[in-house]
Order: C-alpha cells, then structure tokens, then sequence
C-alpha cells in the first residue's frame, strides 16, 4: 500500500466515524426535522408566525408538499447524478494513468 | 423500580429532552418565501457580476486547456454528491455539506459560483429545499461567500508555506463554515431582535447553523483532501494546466 493509499483510507474512516457518531451519541434525537424548524426560530424572533410569501413551484403543481418517499428518491438521483460523474472521470483518469506509465515503461525499455 | 432507579430514569429522561430541544432545525438553505422580497432582490443582483465573471472564466479556462472541462465536470459533480448527503450532526439534527471548497481552490470562487447555482436551482425546483425567490441569497452564501473565504485562505496559507494538504483541509473547512454564518447574517438581516437589533439575531441564527455545521465541515474539509490526492495522482497535467 503507498502512503497516499493508507491516507486516503485514514482519511475516510476518519470522516465516516464524524458522520454516524452523533446518530449513536444522541439516541431519540430527530435528525432532520421539517422545514419549519427554521421558520420556527424567525416566529420565535418576530414574536408572531410567519407567513411565506411565496410556495415552492413543485408544492403549487402538485397542490401539496412533496412525499417523503419521492423527496428521498430525488435526493438519491442528485447523489447519483454526482457519484457518476466522478467516479465516470476518475475512472477515465486512472486508466489514462495505467496506459501512460506503460507507455513510457515501453519507449524507455525499447531504447 | 427502586426510588434511586426512578430518578435516574426521570433524570436520564431529562437530559435527553434537553438535548433533543437544543436547536432541532434543518440548518440549510433557506427556505421558498422566507425573505421578504427586497433581501431576495439584493441579494440576486449582488450574484450576478460573479456569475457573470465565473462564466467567462469558464471559457477561458476551457480554451487554454480543453482537458480541464474533466476537472470542471468532477468539480461540479462533487458539489452535487456533497448537497444531497444530509449528515446527523452533534445538535440532533441534520445538514448538508456544500462541496464549493474544491472548486474554489482549483477554479477560483467566480467558477464555482456558476457550478453552485446549478445545484442550487436543481434542489429548488424538484426538491422544493432552498427556493428559487430565496436563490439569489442561497446562492451569495454557498456559491460565493463561501468559496471567496476558501480561495483566500488557501492562496494565503500557501504563501505561508503551510503543508498543501492542510490549506486545503483548513479551506474547505472554513468556507463550508462561512457559508453558514452568511446564511445567519442573511436571515438576521431580514428578521432583526426586538431587543438587540440584528446582532441578537445574528448570535440565535449562528447558535442553530455554525454549531451544526461544524463537524460536517470538518468531514467536508477531509473529502476535499480526499479527492486533491486522487487527482494529484491521476490528473498531473490537469492540475498544472489550472496552474495549481
């Protein structure tokens, strides 16, 4: 294994363990919440609801808000609009790099 | 159940309702209609000029090296993975990284600033996260406050002579961070404290966003290094091309 290899890998666990050790940490929390969490705090500061003045234009045309089920579906096909794409040009540029190193492993063994 | 028992059980039960009430919010963008509408209009028009400027940098970028367009489309890509993973933070609730260190640091904050508004309009209209009345403010702080902060600071940082992997970490980790200060700054611009005026409400926003943030900001500042190595490894003449 390179160093970068092993630092890649640090790295990662690293970030992963950030990410689940709040949702072990504090059991019974809600995690996410609604939207009005936020509108909440602006009730809070202007001492009366607030009303938004505008609705998004998807909760117009579907005449509610969006499921839960289909917001998280949309939220997979952004993840794996972006996963493709990186792992699409990574993949390109790891191949690239095999070729190259044997290309050159080539021309200088030939010469 | 023992007395004793009981009161450990009620004091048990206590704390976690302490916890659970501390600040449960979606720290985010802010939502459809949740500006009034002169804020949503400055906001817009201070967008603009970067937008403008990031799309003729886009050009230019590309006709010096068509090879870069690669780059660009993992840098954009990478904005789109990051937005869409809501993490649990310490607060007991939730929020998404942004992604726009990476750009910052290898395009500059103008590009990424047109990469930003991409996602920005694709969580609005399908996922109805954000909004398109509030786009202009959202935009100003995931797409340009916060990537100006990383562009700076890792142009000073590297003048400094600091390891290269650690002015990317501290500059993915800070932009991200800024991005949710300026989300605080934008909302306690339009909805000030009765008593204490904007900075009351700066402090209360800030209490909710930046506290949540921080360790996905940290997770964030570790994927940006995560991804510069892959590309110092794979993508050489790329990254040399966009003079990094």
């Amino acid at each position: 294994m390179t160093k970068n290899t092993k630092t890649v890998i640090i790295l990662l666990v690293i970030a992963a363990l950030i990410a689940i050790v709040p949702l072990f940490a504090l059991k019974g929390a809600e995690f996410g919440g609604s939207d009005d969490a936020g509108s909440e705090m602006i009730s809070e500061i202007q001492g009366k609801e607030y009303e938004p003045w505008f609705t998004p234009v998807l909760e117009t045309a579907l005449g509610g808000e969006l499921p839960g089920e289909i917001e998280s579906l949309i939220f997979c096909l952004q993840t794996g609009i972006g996963v493709g794409i990186v792992a699409f040009v990574l993949g390109r540029f790891v191949e690239r790099k095999k070729w190259q190193d044997k290309e050159n492993g080539d021309s200088t063994s030939s010469k | 159940m023992s007395k004793k028992q009981k009161n450990l059980a009620v004091l048990a039960s206590v704390f976690l309702m302490l916890l659970t009430i501390a600040p449960v919010s979606n720290a985010m963008h802010i939502m459809e209609g949740f500006l009034p509408v002169k804020y949503c209009i400055l906001w817009g028009v201070i967008c603009v000029p970067f937008l403008v400027i990031g799309f003729m940098n886009i050009k230019k970028v590309l006709g010096n090296d068509r090879r870069t367009l690669t780059v660009l489309a993992l840098t954009g890509a990478f904005v789109f993975v990051l937005s869409s993973l809501k993490i649990p933070s310490v607060t007991g609730s939730c929020s998404h990284m942004t992604g726009t260190g990476l750009g910052a640091i290898l395009f500059g904050p103008c590009v990424t600033s047109i990469l930003g508004i991409i996602v920005l309009i694709f969580q609005a209209i399908l996922l109805a996260h954000g909004g398109l009345t509030t786009l202009g403010a959202n935009c100003f702080s995931m797409a340009i406050a916060g990537p100006i902060i990383s562009w700076i600071l890792y142009k000073l940082l590297q003048k400094a002579n600091v390891n290269k992997r650690v002015c990317i970490f501290v500059a993915a980790f800070l932009g991200d961070l800024f991005t949710y200060c300026v989300t605080s700054f934008q909302l306690a611009l339009a909805y000030p404290s009765e008593v204490g005026g904007i900075g009351a409400s700066i402090a209360k926003f800030l209490g909710i966003f930046a506290t949540t943030q921080l360790p996905l900001a940290v997770i964030e500042g570790i994927l940006t290094v995560v991804i510069v190595i892959a590309l110092e490894t794979y993508a050489k003449d790329e990254l040399s091309s966009l003079e990094f």
